[in-house]
């Protein structure tokens, strides 16, 4: 068989994760525990693109507080998010003089970054990296479906771009948690056209990479303390817990989704959850790094989960394909 | 008495096309654009097969409020044209018909851009 | 499961709009707003304008007050609950005017806001004209009054 899993020698640890948001996510579930909010989701900013650009900015230099480090003390940069042409990462970290990464992995770009930066490190190319993903709310509505105010119904299979920014700081010196394995994903296209329902479209690339994993590590989902999808929200979560019982691995016990934790879908009116690079990226940041810090978790599959169209594509009436990078998350070093 | 029954006649005749469009909202994948673009299509041609004007006299602006009334403005203004100057009423008559509308719509539209900064979606 | 199956298991287990709620609001707000249209109308001719003016003056009325609400960010929270009950009403087509009018003021005022103004409006002009056209001249090569 291929080898397909990386498994990282020497593995990068997180040494810093920064979380900002804006005012939908600080008032869901994982409030307290991200470490700045604008309830304007402005961040001062004109634009909401200059505003996206700005949280990006700002978890940048909020990372480095937390890891007590400099500017100067990090290799390289990778960042990304869901703009055309990735600017928001491009204008946000223009003011640090460090080489820059851009990347487009639509949604599952934190992971993507993630597992970039480790390969760097683990082969001491570099000794410390970031990576940084964002998503605003507004840029997400402008770009990808209608203007702000327009007054539109959305389907019950919708989600909510996260407005949130999140980088990372890995270093090859270690820290709270370490990117022990990755399995980058491929492009999985099941002919999924709505829109609205860009859980369907993913949860197959969820799927693939999951099984690919399983398969090739001979390991079992209830190895894991927990298995967490980027942002497949309620419609794509229940697919993938369905379809993946069929493959015959029970995920009932372990897994869940950032698009399902970040919000309250009972009272936010968020639909199936959230959505957007910010969605996995702050989840991770907080929520997760948090429960390694405190020791409570120890082995954890992240999938990065990641639609990739763009409005032309779907105006010209092509499918969906989703994407899902796998990262393997673990207390201690393993190889 | 005629008002409260005119307004009645409004509210009924203008919901149900309402629920009409909801519905193939809810059940077609027609976008909300393609079901303003087809409402005003469909005026005009009811209009030009004679259904609307009918309709307009019942309802009022029930009628006429529905996207399916500036299609009615639009044959009618074209209907009206060719009359009074001939064929050249089939360029002039449509626009002449919904030019009111159409004006305010890009007045309003420019001057409340121009007012307002666009506020997050809550 | 293949790529065809898929599809149809996806539709299928994908969770439903309430179509019979979002049908009586859209029954509700719609029908209010014609029936709100046919009040003001009532009001214009008993204040003595003619007919034929208050025919105008009643859908400019109602789009003066969708630019408002839009501008005000009400209107989306309306029309959220709504549904087609705001979308079909001329209410539909102002705030399809103005919201991409305010969304693109920063990207200038001719290549933002002046071409993104008519980005539902200008389909909406576009077909209705070339329906309107085609009606005339069927109207026309029949003869005038004839059989249409």
């Amino acid at each position: 068989m291929k080898r397909e899993i990386l498994s990282f020698p020497n593995a990068p640890g997180i040494l810093a994760a920064a979380s900002v948001v804006g005012k939908h996510e600080s008032e869901g579930p994982l409030g307290a525990l991200f470490d700045l909010h604008d309830s304007t989701d402005r961040f001062g900013k004109e634009t909401w693109e200059q505003s996206e650009s700005e949280m990006q900015r700002i978890s940048f230099n909020l990372a480095l507080t937390k890891a007590n480090l400099r500017e100067e003390e990090l290799n390289c940069i990778f960042a990304g998010d869901l703009m055309n042409q990735c600017t928001a990462s491009a204008y946000g970290l223009l003011d640090f003089d460090l080489p820059y990464f851009g990347l487009y992995g639509a949604c599952s770009t934190a992971a993507e970054g993630l597992i970039l930066a480790s390969s760097m490190i683990s082969t001491g190319l570099y000794d410390k990296a970031s990576v940084t993903a964002s998503s605003h709310n507004c840029t997400a509505e402008r770009q990808f479906r209608s203007p702000i105010e327009y007054g539109g119904q959305r389907t019950p299979t919708s989600q909510w771009t996260v407005t949130g920014a999140a980088t990372f700081l890995l270093s090859a010196g270690g820290g709270d948690a370490y990117l022990t394995q990755a399995l980058p994903g491929r492009a999985v296209d099941y002919g999924i056209t709505d829109l609205s329902n860009m859980g369907a479209a993913m949860a197959p690339a969820a799927i693939d990479t999951l099984t690919r994993f399983f398969r090739e590590s001979g390991m079992t989902p209830s190895r894991f303390d927990l298995i967490l999808t980027g942002d497949l929200g309620f419609e794509g979560y229940s697919i993938v817990l369905e379809l993946m019982k069929k493959e015959g691995y029970d995920l009932s016990e372990n897994y869940t989704d950032c698009g399902l934790l970040i919000y309250d879908r009972t009272v936010q009116d968020v639909h199936a959850g959230g959505s957007g690079c910010g969605c996995s990226a702050v989840v991770i940041a907080s929520y997760l790094t948090d429960l390694f810090r405190k020791g409570e978790i120890r082995d954890v599959l992240f999938l990065g989960t990641g639609a990739l169209m763009s409005p032309l594509t779907v105006r010209q009436g092509l499918s969906i394909p989703g994407i899902a990078h796998l990262v393997r998350i673990t207390k201690e070093r393993m190889f | 008495m005629t008002l409260l029954l005119s307004l009645l006649k409004a509210f009924a005749v203008g919901g149900l096309l309402c629920v009409i469009a909801q519905l193939l909202i809810d059940k077609t994948a027609l976008t909300p654009a393609r079901i303003l673009v087809s409402y005003v299509v469909a005026g005009v041609l009811l209009t030009a097969v004679g259904l609307y004007g009918p309709l307009v006299d019942f309802a009022g602006c029930g009628a006429t409020t529905p996207l399916t009334g500036f299609g009615y403005c639009l044959a009618e203004g074209v209907k009206k044209a060719i009359a009074e100057k001939g064929p050249i009423g089939i360029l002039t008559g449509g626009l002449s018909g919904t030019a009111g509308g159409i004006t305010a719509a890009l007045t309003a539209g420019w001057l409340i851009a121009m007012i307002f900064p666009a506020k997050p979606k809550k | 499961m293949n790529k065809r199956t898929y599809k149809d298991y996806a539709s299928a287990r994908a969770a439903k709009s309430d179509t019979p709620k979002n049908c009586l609001f859209a029954f509700l707000v719609g029908g209010g707003i014609c029936a709100f249209a046919e009040a003001i109308k009532a009001g214009y001719l008993a204040l003595g304008t003619e007919k034929e003016t208050a025919a105008i003056l009643v859908p400019c009325t109602l789009i003066l007050l969708t630019a408002i609400l839009t501008g005000l960010d009400l209107f989306d929270g309306i029309a959220k609950h709504a549904g087609a009950g705001t979308l079909v009403p001329i209410t539909g087509f102002a705030n399809a005017v103005v919201s991409p009018a305010m969304d693109s003021r920063k990207e200038g005022l001719v290549p933002g806001l002046g071409v993104r103004i008519f980005s539902v409006a200008g389909p909406v002009i576009l077909y209705g004209t070339l329906a309107s056209v085609l009606y005339g001249t069927v109207y026309c090569l029949c003869g005038a009054g004839g059989a249409i």
